[in-house]
Formats: C-alpha cells, structure tokens, sequence
C-alpha cells in the first residue's frame, strides 16, 4: 500500500486514520516561529461520515486508503442486500444497510449512482444529485394555490416524505434535489 | 500557450502591490531617521544553518576556481553575513532581502519571501523589542505592544509550567486539544511544546494588539544567548499579532565555541532522525572569535507585516507571484 507525506495531502486524496478509510478535505500548513512545522488537516471519515480536525507533524507519513468511486445502476433489493450492476460488463455488487444508509429513500431502479469501494467492498452509495419519484399519497391541495405557500408533505414510492407545493397530487412525478432533500419541479414528461 | 497559461496574471492586485511600495518606503525611512545605515549580503554562501527545522535551498556554481561545480546555499536569512560586517565594525545596519526555505509554503508562508533584518550594538533584546514595536506601530498604525513571557503565557492559556513540567504532564495538555494520537508517539519535548503553543497559545495572546513573547526555554535559544539571571531560559523573543508570527530576535550570542557547540549539537540531532547534517559556517566562527560587538538582532517577515498593514488574509495577496505561478 502507498503511503502519502503530508507533503502530497490535498483535497481528494483518500488515506487511513483509525482503521477507517478517510478522505482530506484541507491541509493548512502553519510554523510556530522557529521549530517543528505542522500540518492542520480538515478529514471526512468515509463509513461514519465524521468530519474532524487532526494535525500531523510536516514530512510525517500516513497509509494511503485503497479507496474507489465508480459508478453503477441500481437494480433492486432483496431486503437485506442493494444490488448494482455495472451497464458495460453487468458485473454486478450488492451493498449492505450500513454502506445504503438513508440514502435507501432516493434509489430508484436504473439511476446511475456512486458507489465507493474500499479494498473492493461498498462503504457508502450516493444516488445522483437528481430523482425522479411518484408521489403515492398527499392530501389533496386547494384549487388555485401556487408554489411557494408553505406546501404539504407527500410520501413518494420509495418512501421518501417530500414537502411539496399544494397544486402536486398523488400518482404524478416530481423532480427532487437529494442532497438537500428539496423538491425541484414536477418531472417533464 | 500551455493551460499554465491562464494563471500568469500577479496575485496580488497592482493596487496592493503600489501600497507595498510605499510601505517599502516608510520601513527605510524608518531606518535612515536612526542612522541605521542599509547594507546587502550575498544570497548564496558556502554553507547553511544547521537548525533541524530550516530546510535551505541548495544550487551548483560552476567558474573559475570550481570547475566540477561548488554546492551553495540560497540563504535562510542573513544573519550570518550580517554578524560578519558588525564584528568588522559596520555600527547598527538593516537589510530587506529574500529568504529562501524549502519545504513552506500555504496561507502564511511562501518558499521565498521578503526578511526585514536588522542588529543594534549596545541594545538589549529589551531595548529591541521597544524599537520593533515602534516600526510596528510606524507600518501598521498598532497600539504597543503587550509582553508576556513564554513561561507567563503557558501558565495563563495552557494551566502549565513549560519549565519544569513533565513530558506526561505536555502530553496531556496536547491530547486535551484532541492531539493524543501525535502526543502518545512523541518523545520530544519542544515538539509537544510547539504543537501546544500553536494551537493552545497563539490563538489566544496578540488579538488586539501585537504581543511579545521573551524568554523562551534554553532548548530553543537558537542564536540567542542564555539569561544569566536564569539559564534555563534563553534571551529570544517572537511577536505574535492575529495569529501571525511576524518577528523572532535576539540578544545575540557572542561565544564562538557556545556556538559551535550549538551548530554540532543540531547536527547530532539531524543524524538521530537520519536527516543530512549541514556545514557549519566557518567564517561565522571567525567573525565570533574576532569579536562580536555586543548587540541584538531581530528577523522580520515583511509580506506578513504588510499583510497586516494592508488587511489581507494570505501572502499571496501581498506577493507580486507567489510559489503557483513564478
């Protein structure tokens, strides 16, 4: 496995902190005066998703995490296991509860999603910024009202509760944000 | 045309840059206003510093007298040939040249930048602090200066006496600001001490107004020379102002073989961490066993003291081209 110097850390680079895969989010250099140099490093820990502040002595080496991001389309789930499948090789992974997490509400079969592998196993699956879900059931909204009134919750069929505007009914499909959990538009059909 | 291409544009805006100027102006009027006359060294020199943290520059001259080529050093600071001309009897001097380092670059430092430095016979590392501060308050319009020993500072941000506390005691204190993965594995003293006055002092002292710290522990004197009063402290000083380091001085040290005994001992410690030893600057032993008046002697970092003059966050803001894109 390769090691990485403090030299090399820069936003991206994936390495090993307490036996968990980690990814540098910023390394700042700072000197006391004279004397031994440090370096401040901003790390995500990819399984728990903590975000912390370590410092490391300069020049001090760290193992680097054999961590991959690839990206594949989701199929179905059994219950206990997700399962991908790569479109060019149909090479197919499964993914666990843990590496899912409550990203389970935004999988919609056939979106292409990120999965991450470390040492060849998925630690964590992201959907596309992107969905597109029906909604199953909300209550039925006032005639006449626009977006942007405070709206109502709707459930999708992935389970997904949605605030969306009181003019969106059940059985149409609407356009959501997953990474801040928003509703976008309805979906252009 | 390369994609670098793109990038050749300064860092800084010509406006700061103009500023800069002016600022540039000011620190020698400052100067000739004292009769401390300016004087200019070579940047290259036969040998380097020996600290174990100063990592120079080294480049190959090749000419008469070195036909296969002579390893020379790009300076750390001028320090050594500064010592040279007092013990030839050149009075109080300044310079403002470049100061090379390799290995710093980020948000304070650039691998080459701008050192201000300047010795005064018959001062005190007292009476130097007093005149920095005034060029301080000259550049950047600050109130004076607070002064606080390195011990005072410890006690009062750290709850700890870094004199005679106990390694335990330092690695406590560093695993409480959430360093103890670092702590636990470090055996060296003044590394946890520097790590904590990083992160457990300096955010805390010079927020106002600059703040000087004196009387550093004897294991980190570097050129300065012992208290007399109290050897285990030495006769340097830094000043701190919004989590910058802007100055370190010293009651220079005069003995020629506490010197040496010094620069060997920095070299022992280089080979202990399998780092190359540096050759020791012979004719800055010479110098010392001539005789060098007794003065002090302060570095100053000008990029950052016009950052602070100029309120810009970074010395890219400040630097015409820094290490990106010279």
């Amino acid at each position: 496995m390769a090691f990485y110097s403090t030299n090399e850390f820069k936003a991206g680079l994936k390495i090993m902190l307490d036996g968990e895969p980690c990814n540098v989010l910023e390394n700042e250099y700072v000197k006391p005066g004279k004397g031994q140099a440090f370096n401040r490093v901003k790390i995500r820990k990819l399984i728990s998703g903590k975000v912390l502040e370590k410092t490391f002595k300069s020049g001090d080496t760290v193992e680097g995490a054999d961590v991959l991001d690839i990206s594949l389309s989701y199929l179905y789930t059994d219950g206990e296991f997700w399962h991908f499948m790569n479109n060019e090789t149909f090479e197919q992974i499964a993914a666990d509860k843990a590496a899912v997490g409550d990203n389970v509400k935004w999988l919609v079969e056939n979106d292409p999603c990120t999965i991450t592998l470390w040492n060849g196993s998925p630690i964590t699956v992201t959907p596309p910024n992107f969905v597109e879900l029906e909604i199953t059931e909300t209550d039925p909204g006032l005639k006449g009202d626009t977006a942007g009134t405070g709206g109502k919750p709707a459930t999708c069929s992935t389970g997904a509760v949605i605030r969306v505007p009181l003019f969106v009914q059940t059985g149409e499909v609407i356009k959501v944000d997953t990474r801040s959990g928003e509703y976008v538009s309805r979906a252009q059909k | 045309m390369t994609s670098h291409s793109a990038f050749w544009q300064p860092t800084a805006s010509i406006e700061v840059l103009q500023k800069r100027a002016l600022l540039m102006r000011k620190v020698r009027d400052f100067f000739a206003k004292r009769q401390v006359w300016e004087v200019e060294t070579p940047n290259l020199s036969s040998a380097t510093v020996t600290d174990e943290h100063l990592q120079g520059f080294s480049t190959e001259f090749v000419g008469p007298g070195a036909a296969l080529g002579r390893t020379m050093y790009l300076q750390t600071s001028p320090e050594y040939a500064m010592k040279r001309l007092l013990a030839a009897g050149s009075g109080a001097i300044f310079q403002i040249c470049k100061a090379y380092r390799n290995e710093e670059a980020g948000r304070w430092h650039n691998p080459e930048f701008t050192m201000l430095e300047w010795y005064r016979p018959g001062f005190d590392h007292v009476a130097l602090m007093q005149e920095l501060d005034e060029l301080v308050q000259y550049i950047c319009g600050t109130e004076p200066a607070q002064r606080m020993s390195y011990q005072q500072a410890c006690i009062q941000h750290l709850q700890l006496d870094p004199l005679s506390c106990s390694l335990d005691t330092l690695r406590e204190a560093a695993t409480q600001l959430g360093h103890g993965d670092l702590a636990a594995k470090e055996e060296d003293r003044d590394t946890l001490l520097q790590l904590l006055f990083c992160d457990g002092v300096e955010p805390h002292i010079g927020q106002i107004r600059p703040c000087f710290i004196f009387d550093f522990p004897a294991s980190q004197a570097a050129l300065a020379k012992l208290n007399p009063d109290d050897n285990r402290v030495a006769q340097r000083f830094e000043l701190y102002f919004r989590q910058l380091e802007l100055a370190n001085g010293f009651h220079e040290l005069d003995d020629a073989d506490e010197q040496l005994a010094r620069f060997e001992h920095d070299n022992l410690k280089r080979r202990q961490q399998g780092k190359a030893e540096k050759p020791i600057d012979p004719y800055l032993l010479g110098a010392l066993q001539a005789g060098l008046p007794a003065c002090a002697g302060v570095a100053v970092g000008l990029d950052r003291l016009f950052m602070l003059a100029l309120d810009k966050p970074k010395i890219r803001d400040v630097l015409s081209f820094d290490i990106g894109n010279a």
